[in-house]
């Protein structure tokens, strides 16, 4: 089954760079409804307002990680259990990646990263496209 | 104070005041006053000395000019750089629409570079997390250091505020290296050609 692109993609990071740097990537692969937030508490408001096919979350963002973010939205009503959820981040300990796992994290990505990486972990989550 | 002396006079004080205790324990040896007093006396030079080799380093100067000043400059390091990052985006932003317009083969390939630029850009974050964590670890010293003053306090040596000690044995041309300015503390492109004005 074909990748819907217009589907909504939600960005979670506390640094403008990185959003932008997301952002741009994923509009190169064709998405266009991108929406942001600086961190888990911002993230959780949108995710009530919006329904989003992807998730791509920093972990270290304060005062809500991505963390508890990911536990959060996993434990809810709103129909988030099973989203596809990548998280991107510079935390590249073994725990880290265990507990994310754990957690309900689709895929994990290690900062830095290229746009080949995205793409390649997006289509594990997504499907070809 | 060497490792080896501090380490020496730690055991010496450990050791005088196993001795005082014993001889208070053992009434009837050598437990006169004198002996008492002595010993007491050697505790308290030790003491007394260890207290102004604290006060030498002046730690008052530490808490509330030399780690303010290194995170301030690193929160200025992030600051700039996530600005220039930001610039440089917004130029590959403008490129990257123009490839589009151009098309193509090196419409294409333009794009593909713009993408690498924006890749490389991703410094800006790590980079900031890095700092972010060099400015905690001095936060955290500069929290011990203002525990050891609150201990200490009043019985440290007055401090002298003479010659910085960065600035001990460095030329005039030297001590007016300081590199960039923090932006509040920088004076503008303006200041300076009214300044200079001034000389004609």
């Amino acid at each position: 089954m074909a990748i819907d692109k217009d589907m909504n993609v939600l960005i979670v990071d506390d640094y403008n760079t990185m959003l932008r740097i997301i952002n741009n990537l994923l509009k190169q692969l064709g998405f266009s409804n991108i929406d942001e937030a600086t961190d888990g508490e911002a993230a959780l408001a949108k995710v009530k307002q919006k329904t989003y096919g992807l998730i791509i979350s920093d972990w270290n963002m304060e005062p809500m990680t991505g963390f508890d973010f990911l536990k959060a939205i996993r434990a809810s009503d709103e129909g988030y259990k099973n989203t596809p959820f990548i998280m991107i981040t510079a935390e590249s300990k073994t725990e880290n990646v265990v507990l994310a796992k754990q957690a309900g994290v689709n895929n994990y990505i290690v900062k830095p990263f290229n746009a080949e990486t995205l793409k390649t972990k997006m289509e594990a989550v997504l499907g070809a496209f | 104070m060497g490792n080896e002396q501090q380490s020496f006079e730690r055991e010496q004080v450990v050791q005088i005041i196993n001795s005082v205790v014993s001889k208070i324990e053992n009434v009837g040896g050598d437990a006169t006053a004198t002996g008492i007093f002595k010993e007491l006396k050697t505790l308290q030079r030790i003491i007394d000395e260890a207290r102004n080799e604290i006060g030498l380093t002046r730690p008052t100067d530490i808490k509330d000019k030399h780690i303010p000043t290194a995170t301030d400059e690193l929160d200025a390091v992030v600051e700039s750089t996530a600005e220039a990052t930001g610039a440089i985006m917004d130029s590959c932003d403008v490129i990257q629409e123009k490839a589009g317009a151009i098309g193509g083969e090196v419409g294409d390939a333009i794009g593909n570079e713009v993408i690498k630029i924006f890749e490389a850009c991703s410094f800006q974050d790590i980079t900031g997390q890095r700092i972010t964590k060099v400015v905690t670890t001095l936060k955290t010293i500069e929290d011990k250091v203002a525990q050891l003053i609150n201990v200490l306090g009043e019985s440290l040596p007055i401090e002298e505020h003479g010659e910085e000690d960065s600035d001990v044995g460095k030329t005039i041309e030297e001590k007016l290296l300081n590199g960039p300015q923090l932006p509040d503390k920088a004076i503008t492109q303006d200041d300076i050609d009214k300044l200079l004005e001034e000389f004609d």
